[in-house]
């Protein structure tokens, strides 16, 4: 069979499972359309988290982020899975003892204010909305390159399949469907890890092959062997710091707290249970999160290897070791056609030349082999992930099943961040503001009309991205950080935090950030309109505009505690409330609301 | 642990999160960006130690610590008499 109709029949085949569960999975009550009956079990939930968490960026990106910065990609590694620790220790198990249906429901509750829970809806929309584009991109994408549609076409059959299950089945319907999902996306990512690794070291296992003496009877490491093979090519070592030690820090740490105030990964803690329970299906979350997280580096590792090793085929400098422009393998020439990959015979010689050509020291000596430039023009870092089955010579089956894991990716992702959005619209802006009396029947329905909208736009921006949306992840992330992680830390842990101190510390954190991301970044990313310039030299201490989150969060716990310590302490009944959502006995009855 | 008051589980699972995030702390800041040039001096395996802490180990130590939390605090909550059902 061809690889075309494969793919048709592996992506049509997890699309038909999807609808399945999405009929047998309706939502007939706000409960079950908001936390999905706050029935889910927690290993079932953590399956769901992993699927909600990782997207088409952690399934297609990230690998080829490793591959290119090496060490310095451990800051993305440890950054989105040490927020789970955060979630786990310091706000999941109270979140979920709160009982409610949405993250700003519980800000404007506990600070008994609904300008509090405002400030928390906006934030949340604009994290969800930025958030959204990206994985509806990653759908038109994974379209366009394995299924040849154009990409219009994809991002609408993609919105098609969310709008089936998340309309009708709200959380319960995305819970199940993103279970199917993940089990989809890690068999793909697996699959050719395990073989390339097998490969490269004959260890099926990707976590300790990268650890391993490569199998080629050199009887060499290969982390020292990729040191050794980009560092002759004028690259930095892969395993030595580029980056300064100040920014890692910062944005790693920007990074966790950021991934811990992501209310659509807050709001699948709202489905278990019990408190217990939000408190272990947090560790099988991140259990199944790091399966991925912890191969990726392997994949990233192993395919710059690869790619390096297929063009240089000798020691470098010797004439016959480049490898010829005629005998390039097919998968180069079949991604070269996508135009994720790209050379150019510069020289003139007939054969293709890798090297860095920005570095000074090398530049003598790539001009003493005859080199006038690096001639791998492109090397987009998704085809680490892409090509990695042609690459390792894998059967049609299996690129089929990493184009049906990258849209799985997408989709569940995206369908969480849906219900974030709609919840937060139906629940706290309708019910919670507009129009307390409505009945359920009512908000339902609302829900189900904003999720249906949400789509439209997040569908809409997809396809005409506005230019800012590779920038966007740094706001998403700044926001939840600066803001949202926060407020919901000092709701739980400091009993007299009072109304004043949470607005005003929401509002310095997420100022502080925005105005520090749109100094360098321009004001709202229009081109041109930045302060200063976006390098490390002009960055307040070296700190990136991605990194600067950590610091926005400092801002708002300081500033929230000053302005609490001159304004009236909370009501006795707010102390009380804290004092309740403490303890997890009765957690039960609180969800009967 | 005789004082079973409800600010007495309180403060012991105060500890228990600071125990857990000091941990938390040291092998993702410390030991994987802090500590790394030093701990690379040591290989575990084929990797260099810090290399290994900053891109396997500290995942692998997240998870224990979650589970690790998670069995504290369900003993701590029978203890105190604050569990559910």
């Amino acid at each position: 069979m061809d690889l075309q109709t494969m793919t048709y029949l592996v992506v049509g085949a997890t699309f038909a499972l999807y609808i399945g569960i999405a009929i047998w999975s309706r939502a007939g009550t706000t409960g079950e359309f908001y936390v999905a009956g706050a029935g889910v079990h927690p290993v079932a939930n953590g399956m769901a988290t992993a699927a909600d968490w990782m997207s088409a960026a952690s399934f297609i990106s990230m690998a080829g982020l490793i591959a290119f910065l090496g060490y310095d990609a451990s800051v993305y590694l440890m950054g989105w899975t040490g927020g789970y620790v955060l979630l786990a220790l310091l706000l999941a198990p109270y979140l979920r003892k709160f009982g409610k249906f949405t993250v700003p429901e519980f800000v404007g509750d506990r600070f008994y204010s609904k300008g509090a829970r405002l400030v928390a809806v906006i934030c949340l929309i604009v994290a969800s909305i930025t958030y959204v584009i990206g994985q509806m991109k990653g759908v038109g994408v994974a379209f366009g390159r394995f299924l040849e549609v154009d990409f219009e076409v994809g991002v609408m059959v993609g919105m098609a399949i969310v709008f089936v299950y998340a309309v009708l089945g709200g959380m319960k319907g995305i819970t199940y469907t993103q279970i199917a999902q993940y089990c989809v996306l890690i068999f793909a990512y697996t699959v050719p890890a395990v073989f390339i690794s097998l490969n490269l070291t004959g260890n099926p296992v990707p976590q300790i092959g990268l650890g391993s003496t490569m199998s080629d009877g050199s009887g060499v490491l290969l982390l020292d062997k990729l040191d050794q093979v980009v560092t002759d090519l004028g690259f930095a070592a892969y395993t030595a710091q580029k980056g300064s030690t100040l920014n890692m820090f910062l944005l790693t740490l920007s990074l966790m707290i950021g991934t811990a105030g992501l209310p659509h990964v807050i709001i699948r803690f709202f489905t278990v249970p019990k408190v217990a329970d939000a408190r272990t299906s947090a560790g099988w979350a991140l259990v199944f999160i790091a399966i991925l997280y912890t191969t990726a580096p392997a994949v990233g590792a192993m395919a710059r290897l690869n790619l390096i090793e297929t063009i240089q085929t000798g020691p470098v400098g010797e004439e016959t070791a480049n490898i010829q422009m005629s005998d390039v393998p097919d998968w180069m020439n079949n991604w070269k056609t996508t135009g994720l990959l790209d050379w150019e015979d510069k020289n003139g010689d007939g054969r293709i030349q890798y090297y860095n050509d920005g570095n000074a020291e090398f530049a003598a000596k790539a001009e003493s082999f005859g080199w006038t430039g690096n001639e791998m023009t492109k090397v987009d870092r998704d085809i680490m992930v892409l090509a990695n089955p042609e690459i390792a010579n894998l059967p049609n089956w299996v690129i089929a099943l990493v184009a049906a894991g990258g849209l799985a990716a997408a989709l569940s992702t995206a369908a969480g961040l849906l219900l974030a959005i709609s919840s937060a619209i139906s629940h706290d802006l309708l019910k919670g503001m507009i129009a307390p009396d409505i009945s359920e029947k009512k908000e339902l329905l609302a829900s189900r009309i904003a999720m249906a909208g949400a789509i439209l736009v997040a569908g809409y921006l997809g396809m005409n991205p506005p230019g800012f949306a590779a920038q966007v992840v740094a706001l998403a992330f700044g926001l939840a950080a600066s803001s949202i992680f926060p407020v919901l830390m000092m709701g739980i842990f400091n009993k007299n935090m009072n109304r004043e101190g949470a607005i005003v510390g929401m509002l310095a954190g997420l100022l502080s950030t925005l105005i520090y991301i749109f100094w360098f970044k321009g004001w709202f990313f229009i081109p041109e309109t930045n302060m200063a310039p976006n390098t490390a030299d002009h960055w307040f201490l070296g700190i990136s505009p991605e990194a600067f989150g950590a610091v926005g969060a400092l801002i708002n716990f300081v500033v929230a505690w000053a302005v609490s310590k001159v304004t009236a302490a909370p009501p006795e009944n707010i102390q009380h409330l804290v004092e309740d959502i403490r303890v997890p006995k009765g957690a039960s009855a609180a969800v009967e609301h | 642990m005789s004082d079973k008051s409800g600010q007495a589980y309180w403060r012991a699972n105060l500890k228990l999160i600071m125990l857990c995030l000091a941990v938390w702390f040291v092998v993702s800041y410390l030991f994987g960006i802090l500590l790394v040039d030093q701990l690379n001096a040591i290989s575990i395996g084929g990797y260099q130690l810090g290399f290994w802490f900053a891109q396997q180990g500290s995942i692998y130590t997240f998870v224990v610590l979650i589970f690790f939390y998670a069995w504290r605090m369900n003993k701590l909550d029978r203890h105190f008499d604050v569990h559910e059902d």
